[in-house]
């Protein structure tokens, strides 16, 4: 591109500016409508009711704190605030579990050289593909004669025991990555490898383990068909049920606080992603990539 | 650039001798491996491999939860096999993988090479198309969509500007589903990200050299881009028809909680759960689960068949 500039600069100059604006009204098209749904529904929240679906405008004519001051009330007498507690606790247990256990594993595959090491990765890759459907019923089953149904056990045991295997996938191609004469010094110096694990791996892992957390906390934050199927008691709904009473309870008449709690749920998700959105796409990026 | 099939655990190279040598050396460190990975092992066999086995053997019996399981042969796949309910939600199924994966593929390969331009202001462009991906999967979301696509809502009237008027999608059983594929394509980040990091591999050369011999934008992308990432393009249909064939919240959320008027959004997953938790049939839905994973493992052979002819890899291309 440098020489193309300095052979015919002029025209050349031109050329990109008239295409870097192109390009940029082409993006924000797209962005636009991809966007659309997300700020419609912040506008939506300061609808009234009726106006909701009524109403074309993107923004509130007159905004209106109705649908917050309404979600206070909770529903069924629950409070909105326990759906919220609930949910926070499975998704800081959640990645707990998938930050403690796939980091242990992913060392194992990473860095130690083991008997069979090569069929337990491709075992542990396989049920990337395995549809969740199957273990779904003989794990409900299980976990039901087990005592745990209406409990956050069946929830987050999984995540304790590494049963992710993107996470996994994640850490061991981040690992394979570190400098291998680290570990080996380590070793030299006569640390065992809990102790590399501990004081060198998994620090300088930093970034590997900051993607898995926040992808294991929206999981959890976002996670329906789990709590579907294990919790039935009301009060131990997380938000994603607490939204489906909304839902069912106060019929398609109030629209108002069901939009309302929807936004309010999604904040967590979208703080999270404000914060971290350049190393979760360069998480994205490197686990589906790289030799 | 290597896909996940061919990420095999680094061959040893040459090392320095280890300090612990020897066969005292080696059992050591496979007593160390197994340790450090045993959450997994004790994962895998519990929660994966055991319930693998039980529902293959669900599968078999009839059972509902109350009292034991009662072999009956193949007498749930035979009714499975008749069952218009479950003919239904295959079709269904089908439709909304084959319409789902390719659109969204094309929609991410589209901002992707959008986005591999070096332009000002392209990570934030990436984060901000990256976003649906995340958060598309809640349930706030599906009930955004079901505001949209309702009677009278925004793409109701979209639609009667150019004359057509449906009603809203989502009570009219001819277009609920194409909500539900809109829901999906509209989360296009994840692929986009996986293409873009494709893009960037491309040696830059190879335009360079093919523009000097005169190829046009379309030639260069047909034969340059497109064969060089056939690999991500590869890893991304696999795992996006394989995410399509399961999906189920949308369905359940956006639609309604009984999957769509006139069954209409009965995806394969939906109706298993119907089966399973609402009807307590789990000899049936085990027997559904399994078809889906033989059908899962169908069509990840196939690709994995197919990608011989269209896939080119690094070492090939050299």
């Amino acid at each position: 591109m440098s020489t193309a500039t300095t052979r015919v600069a002029r025209s050349a100059n031109e050329r990109r500016r008239t295409g870097s604006l192109a390009w940029h009204v082409g993006a924000l098209l797209v962005l636009a409508v991809v966007l659309y749904p997300v700020v419609w529904v912040v506008g939506a929240s300061f609808k009234p009711s009726k106006d909701i679906i009524a109403s074309l405008d993107l923004l509130p004519a007159k905004p209106v704190w109705a649908n917050f001051s309404g979600l206070a009330d909770g529903i069924s007498g629950i409070s909105v605030a326990s759906f919220f507690t609930n949910s926070l606790m499975y998704a800081v247990l959640a990645v707990a579990g998938v930050v403690l256990s796939s980091s242990l594993t992913a060392y194992a595959f990473a860095k130690i050289r083991f008997a069979g090491r090569n069929l337990l990765f491709t075992l542990m890759i396989g049920t990337l593909l395995l549809p969740y459907h199957v273990l779904l019923i003989p794990q409900y089953v299980l976990f039901r004669n087990l005592g745990y149904i209406d409990t956050l056990v069946p929830l987050v045991v999984g995540k304790f025991l590494a049963t992710e295997a993107f996470f996994v996938f994640l850490m061991v191609q981040f690992m394979r990555g570190l400098p291998r004469e680290l570990d080996e010094a380590a070793k030299l110096d006569g640390c065992g490898h809990l102790r590399t694990y501990w004081s060198i791996v998994l620090p300088l892992s930093r970034p590997a383990i900051i993607t898995s957390a926040i992808f294991a906390f929206i999981n959890a934050w976002n996670d329906f068909m789990g709590p579907l199927i294990y919790l039935n008691t009301p009060s131990k709904y997380t938000v994603s049920l607490g939204l489906m009473m909304f839902r069912d309870q106060e019929g398609i008449s109030d629209y108002g606080s069901m939009i309302a709690m929807s936004l309010v749920a999604l904040v967590p998700v979208i703080a999270f992603f404000m914060a971290f959105q350049r190393h979760l796409i360069d998480g994205m990026a490197t686990s589906g990539l790289k030799g | 650039m290597t896909l996940v099939k061919e990420a095999p655990v680094r061959p040893a190279k040459k090392r320095p001798a280890a300090p612990v040598a020897g066969r005292r050396g080696r059992l050591r460190e496979n007593l160390a491996g197994y340790l450090f990975m045993s959450p997994w092992i004790a994962g895998f066999l519990l929660l994966t491999a055991g319930p693998m086995i039980a529902s293959l053997y669900y599968a078999f019996t009839s059972y509902n939860l109350f009292t034991p399981p009662k072999w009956v042969g193949l007498d749930n796949f035979t009714t499975m096999f008749q069952d218009p309910r479950w003919q239904k939600s295959v079709e269904v199924t089908l439709k909304y993988v084959v319409v789902a994966t390719p659109l969204k593929l094309l929609l991410a390969l589209g901002v992707a090479l959008l986005l591999a331009q070096k332009r000002r202001g392209q990570a934030l462009y990436r984060a901000a198309f990256y976003m649906p991906s995340l958060i598309g999967a809640s349930v706030s979301v599906g009930f955004v969509w079901r505001a949209l696509f309702s009677d009278d809502a925004v793409v109701d009237r979209a639609q009667k500007i150019f004359g057509v008027d449906v009603g809203g999608w989502i009570g009219n059983p001819d277009y609920v589903l194409y909500a539900l594929v809109a829901l999906s394509v509209w989360q296009f980040g994840a692929p986009m990200v996986i293409f873009l990091a494709g893009l960037k591999q491309v040696p830059q050369e190879l335009y360079e050299a093919a523009e000097m011999d005169g190829a046009g934008p379309l030639r260069r992308f047909w034969n340059i881009t497109l064969p060089m990432i056939s690999p991500v393009l590869f890893f991304n249909v696999l795992l996006e028809s394989i995410h399509a064939f399961q999906v189920f919240g949308s369905a359940y959320v956006v639609s309604d909680t009984r999957c769509g008027p006139a069954d209409a959004t009965l995806v394969y997953t939906c109706y298993l759960y119907q089966k399973g938790f609402k009807e307590a049939q789990m000899g049936f839905a085990s027997a559904m689960a399994w078809t889906l994973v033989v059908a899962v493992a169908l069509v990840t052979a196939v690709l994995f068949w197919s990608q011989k002819k269209w896939v080119h890899y690094e070492e090939a291309a050299k």
